[in-house]
C-alpha cells in the first residue's frame, strides 16, 4: 500500500517538477524581454556578443555548409540521373538548403558551438560568485550579462543560417556543374523557377530566427539554473546540447507543418 | 581586441549575412523575375486550367509579358476565372486568344497569348473571349484509345461479317 502511494507521489512530483520548470522557463523569457531595454541603450554590449557568438561560429558553419552542398550535389545527381532529370539538381539543392537543412543544421551547430560556451560561461560566473557580486553592486546580472547574450544569439543565428545556405548552394554548384558537368544554365534557371522568395527563402529565415531564440534561451537558462559546482556546470552544458538539438528538431517539424503543410 | 576592431568584424559579419540573403533572393530565388513596373489586368475563363498556378508566367511568342495574378471558380458558368497582370506597354488586340500551354513535356504550365487582328486593344479589366483549356493527359489518352478502338472496330466489321454470311 505504501509502495503504491509512493509511486503515485513520485509521479506527481515528476509532473509538478516539469510544469514548474516550464513556468520558470517562460518567466525567464519574460524577464529577459522585459529587461531588453539595455540592448538599445548600450548596443555595444550586444555587438560584442554578436562578435563572440557569430564571427567565431562563422568558419565551422561555412565549412559545414560547403560540405553539405557537396553531398547534396553528388547524392542529388545520383538520384535524379536515374530519372533523367539532372537538370533539376539546382532546384533540389536550393530547396533543401533554404527550407530545411540551412536553418536546422546551422541551429544544431549553433547549439554545439555557441550554446555550450554560453552555458559554461554563465555557469562558471555563477560558480565563481561573479553574478552574486554583481547583485551586491546593484547591477542586475540578468540585465547586464544575459540580455546582451540573448540578443547576440538571436541576431547571429539567422545570419549564420543564410551564410550556410549560400555556401551550400555554391558547394552544390561546384560539384554539380564544375565536377559532374550538369548544364550551368539549367542549374540556375530551374532553381530560380522553383524557389519562391516568400514561401521558401523568407520562411527559412523565419525558421532560423525561431531556432536562434530557442537555442540561445535554452543555453542561457541552463547556465542560469546550473548548480554552482564543476559537475553542475558540466551537466548544464550537456543539457544545453541535448535539449537545444531536440527542441530544434521538434520545432522544425512544427514549423514545416505550419508553413508548407498545405 | 580593441573596440574598433570588434566593431569592424561585427559589421563585416552582418554585411556577409545581408549579402547571403540577397544572394538567396536574387540568384537562388525568383525575386529578379518580379516585375515592379505598372501592370494592367485582364481576365479569361477556361473550361479547365489543368495545373496552372498563381504567379505562373504569361507569355507571348515565348517572351514573358506578365503573370497570373489569381485563379478562382465561377459557379454560374462552372469555369475557372484566371486574372492576368500584363505589363503596361504590351498591348494586344481585343480578339487575341489565350491558351494554357506546358513548357516541355513535364514542365510548368503557363498562359500563351496569340495576338489577333482587331484595331482596338485590350484595356484594364477586359476579358479575353477566345480561350483554349489545358490539355489533360488522361483525356488525351482516352480520346486516342477510343479513336483506336473505333478505327479497329470499323475496319474489322466486314471481316467479322463475312463468315456469318
Amino acid at each position: 500500500m505504501t509502495g503504491i502511494v509512493r509511486n503515485i507521489g513520485s509521479l506527481g512530483a515528476a509532473v509538478r517538477g516539469r510544469v514548474s520548470a516550464l513556468g520558470f522557463f517562460t518567466r525567464f523569457l519574460g524577464r529577459l524581454l522585459g529587461a531588453s531595454g539595455i540592448a538599445l541603450s548600450r548596443p555595444r554590449l550586444v555587438s560584442q556578443q554578436v562578435h563572440f557568438i557569430g564571427n567565431y561560429s562563422l568558419l565551422i558553419v561555412a565549412v559545414s555548409g560547403m560540405f553539405v552542398g557537396f553531398v547534396l550535389g553528388l547524392q542529388g545527381y545520383y538520384t535524379l540521373n536515374r530519372y533523367g532529370s539532372e537538370d533539376a539538381l539546382g532546384l533540389l539543392v536550393a530547396l533543401s538548403l533554404t527550407r530545411e537543412l540551412g536553418p536546422v543544421v546551422t541551429a544544431l551547430l549553433f547549439a554545439g558551438r555557441a550554446g555550450t560556451s554560453l552555458t559554461a560561461e554563465i555557469g562558471l560566473m555563477k560558480a565563481g560568485e561573479q553574478l552574486a557580486a554583481m547583485e551586491v553592486m546593484a547591477v542586475d546580472p540578468l540585465r547586464r550579462v544575459l540580455v546582451p547574450r540573448f540578443w547576440g544569439g538571436v541576431i547571429a543565428m539567422p545570419i549564420l543560417a543564410a551564410v550556410f545556405s549560400m555556401v551550400g548552394i555554391l558547394g552544390g554548384y561546384l560539384v554539380g556543374v564544375r565536377l559532374i558537368g550538369v548544364d550551368s544554365g539549367s542549374f540556375w534557371s530551374q532553381m530560380q523557377a522553383g524557389v519562391d522568395v516568400w514561401n521558401d527563402v523568407f520562411n527559412g529565415i523565419v525558421k532560423s530566427v525561431v531556432f536562434g531564440v530557442a537555442v540561445t534561451l535554452i543555453a542561457l537558462y541552463e547556465g542560469w539554473q546550473a548548480k554552482p559546482t564543476p559537475e553542475g556546470v558540466a551537466r548544464a552544458t550537456t543539457r544545453t546540447v541535448v535539449a537545444g538539438s531536440l527542441s530544434v528538431l521538434g520545432l522544425d517539424f512544427l514549423l514545416t507543418a505550419l508553413m508548407f503543410g498545405n | 581586441m580593441s573596440r574598433e576592431k570588434t566593431d569592424f568584424w561585427v559589421g563585416l559579419f552582418v554585411l556577409l549575412g545581408a549579402a547571403a540573403v540577397v544572394f538567396l533572393a536574387l540568384k537562388a530565388g525568383n525575386l529578379s523575375s518580379f516585375s515592379f513596373g505598372a501592370t494592367y489586368s485582364l481576365s479569361a475563363n477556361f473550361d479547365n486550367i489543368g495545373g496552372l498556378k498563381v504567379r505562373a508566367p504569361v507569355k507571348s511568342a515565348g517572351v514573358t509579358i506578365g503573370r497570373v495574378a489569381g485563379i478562382s471558380f465561377d459557379d454560374k458558368t462552372f469555369q475557372a476565372v484566371v486574372r492576368l497582370d500584363i505589363e503596361q506597354g504590351y498591348d494586344f488586340p481585343t480578339d487575341s486568344s489565350a491558351k494554357i500551354l506546358t513548357s516541355g513535356l513535364l514542365g510548368e504550365q503557363y498562359i500563351g497569348i496569340e495576338p489577333g487582328g482587331e484595331d482596338k486593344n485590350f484595356a484594364q479589366g477586359d476579358k479575353i473571349r477566345y480561350t483554349q483549356s489545358a490539355v489533360v493527359l488522361e483525356n488525351l489518352i482516352s480520346q486516342f484509345l477510343y479513336g483506336m478502338a473505333d478505327k479497329q472496330g470499323s475496319s474489322q466489321q466486314p471481316a467479322q461479317d463475312a463468315p456469318g454470311q
